[in-house]
């Protein structure tokens, strides 16, 4: 588990059904991509977070492959439908087979 | 000692410099983080400063438009993640003495609101200026019975950016008279000598050429109402001492130390330039 | 020694200059991924908005985002990073536009391009040029 790694996320509390609502996530992840070196002159092994996937109830929001190119503290903002009340679950997929989880409930008025 | 080699620098970036100027930053803009917190990003300059700067202005002014959005949202801003986590420090109990911060000062708001607006100062029990790193790590030797913390290091800036966000929007108010006064002027000398290879002084770039550019680099008033401040460069959060000792690096000469003296004296000196700009920190700057 | 600063803007606008165009290995970097995401089809332009900085403050942390309504897929590339790949969006039937927000990393001045696969099987394109600096004095 790579340190200090830790998300939030931006969700509103409710939503009208059907409506779609803005999401904003972070990820605080150095995002080491495997260019850099060291004092000695060695590459620093790559180390990211590689893959973010977003659900509500089971179904597919998005679905993004990371590549080093994604800046430090990985950060994400799209639209999401929200059919009735329920879980958004957001899964971050880190190099290591570190797996970062974050649910936050959404209620339809 | 003359300035024509920067002014040689900049016209060449001239071209540039219209269309970076032009395109990406707006001066004007006005910062208002969460659509609550109104941040006062341009000020009459201090009476001290004797016309040196015609109105002062926080570095967030002289950034890209993209990079100002970063601030204006507490979500959107890297650096208060990185203080998010100096919350739970505030909160857990360290040291022999097995006390938490918030055992003394109650929750951060409560605690340390406007704390940032009046560091560096004279700390009268102690009979020396004090940066608020300073004063942390008395607390917590002296008082928690735990170790210092590292000047610059991620635990300690964490902390002084948390300590920062509480009192943003209040205007910087160091005290330059008084006890203070010997160190303020001590800090006024360094800030106008020149040193290194370059032969640069803090005023060469930050008082004569603030809005020009040196080579890509806008170059700001060089304010801290903003530290510690997040920077893109180094994706992380920087100290007031840590951004002193790399700019007196870059004039190719050797820097002071950190948490010494003679920044303790220029962190004075400087904050005193921007008093009247509101706290901003962290900040997100280039 | 001799090192006018003339000399030394002179250098370093040719040194600049010359990293504004992709290497040839990264053209062929670029033009295989491309591929292997169009399956060599036909990419057209239109329907697809990329939006990027014009002038990108730091190199590390650049704001990027990207719209194609009616988009499953929408592969980003940096036409000169040290490898072209940023990121693959693929838009679940829950997604309220097929648009993403990020911030990306790029090594210099360089075309980042978006290319969508519709939901139709066709593919469209855009590119914007970023100009990136290196700094003066970052301290």
């Amino acid at each position: 588990m790579a340190q200090d790694v830790k998300p939030r996320v931006r969700v509103p509390k409710t939503a009208s059904a059907g409506g779609s609502v803005t999401i904003k996530t972070l990820i605080s992840h150095r995002m080491e991509s495997g260019q850099r070196k060291d004092s000695d002159g060695n590459l620093i092994p790559r180390s990211i977070i590689n893959r973010f996937t977003v659900e509500f109830n089971g179904q597919n929001v998005i679905d993004v492959d990371l590549a080093p190119a994604i800046s430090t503290n990985p950060y994400f903002e799209f639209e999401a439908i929200v059919p009735e009340t329920g879980d958004m679950k957001f899964t971050w997929y880190d190099d290591d087979g570190s797996v970062y989880e974050d649910v936050q409930s959404i209620t339809v008025a | 000692m003359n300035t024509a080699p920067i002014r040689l620098t900049t016209s060449f970036s001239a071209g540039l410099a219209i269309l970076a100027g032009a395109a990406a930053a707006d001066p004007d803009a006005e910062l208002v983080i969460n659509d609550e917190i109104q941040i006062i990003t341009r000020a009459e300059a201090p009476a001290h400063l004797e016309g040196a700067l015609p109105e002062i202005r926080s570095g967030w002014t002289f950034r890209t438009r993209e990079t100002q959005a970063l601030q204006m949202d507490d979500f959107e801003n890297p650096g208060l993640s990185a203080a998010e986590m100096a919350i739970e420090t505030w909160e857990t109990a360290e040291g022999s003495a097995g006390k938490s911060c918030a055992d003394c000062h109650g929750t951060v708001e409560e605690g340390m609101r406007g704390v940032r607006a009046v560091y560096p100062k004279w700390v009268e029990s102690a009979g020396e200026v004090r940066t608020i790193e300073m004063q942390i790590n008395d607390c917590r030797t002296n008082r928690m019975g735990a170790e210092e913390w590292k000047y610059i290091g991620s635990d300690m800036v964490n902390m002084t950016a948390l300590i920062a966000s509480v009192s943003r929007g209040l205007p910087m108010n160091v005290a330059i008279d008084g006890p203070a006064r010997e160190m303020w002027e001590k800090g006024k000398e360094i800030y106008y000598t020149r040193v290194g290879q370059l032969d640069l002084s803090c005023a060469s770039c930050h008082e004569e050429n603030y809005d020009n550019y040196i080579r890509a680099d806008h170059l700001s008033m060089g304010m801290t109402n903003g530290f510690p401040t997040y920077r893109l460069k180094n994706t992380r959060l920087i100290a007031v001492h840590d951004r002193f000792k790399g700019c007196m690096r870059d004039t190719r000469g050797v820097p002071f130390d950190i948490g010494l003296p003679e920044f303790v004296a220029l962190e004075l000196y400087v904050a005193s330039r921007g008093n009247g700009l509101s706290v901003e920190g962290p900040a997100v700057r280039n | 020694m001799e090192f006018t600063r003339r000399g030394a803007i002179a250098i370093s606008a040719g040194f600049a200059a010359a990293l504004m165009l992709p290497t040839r290995a990264a053209r062929a970097a670029i033009d295989e991924q491309i591929a292997a995401f169009t399956g060599g089809a036909e990419v057209g332009s239109g329907g697809i908005t990329l939006t990027t900085p014009e002038i990108a403050e730091n190199g590390n942390t650049v704001p990027i985002e990207v719209d194609a309504p009616g988009a499953e897929e929408i592969l980003v590339l940096a036409s000169n990073n040290p490898t072209p790949e940023v990121a693959t969006f693929r838009f679940g039937p829950l997604a309220g536009k097929q648009k993403a927000a990020t911030r990306v990393r790029l090594a210099g001045t360089q075309d980042v391009i978006a290319i969508a696969r519709m939901g139709d099987g066709s593919f469209v394109q855009a590119a914007n040029e970023v100009k990136v600096t290196i700094g003066g004095c970052g301290g």
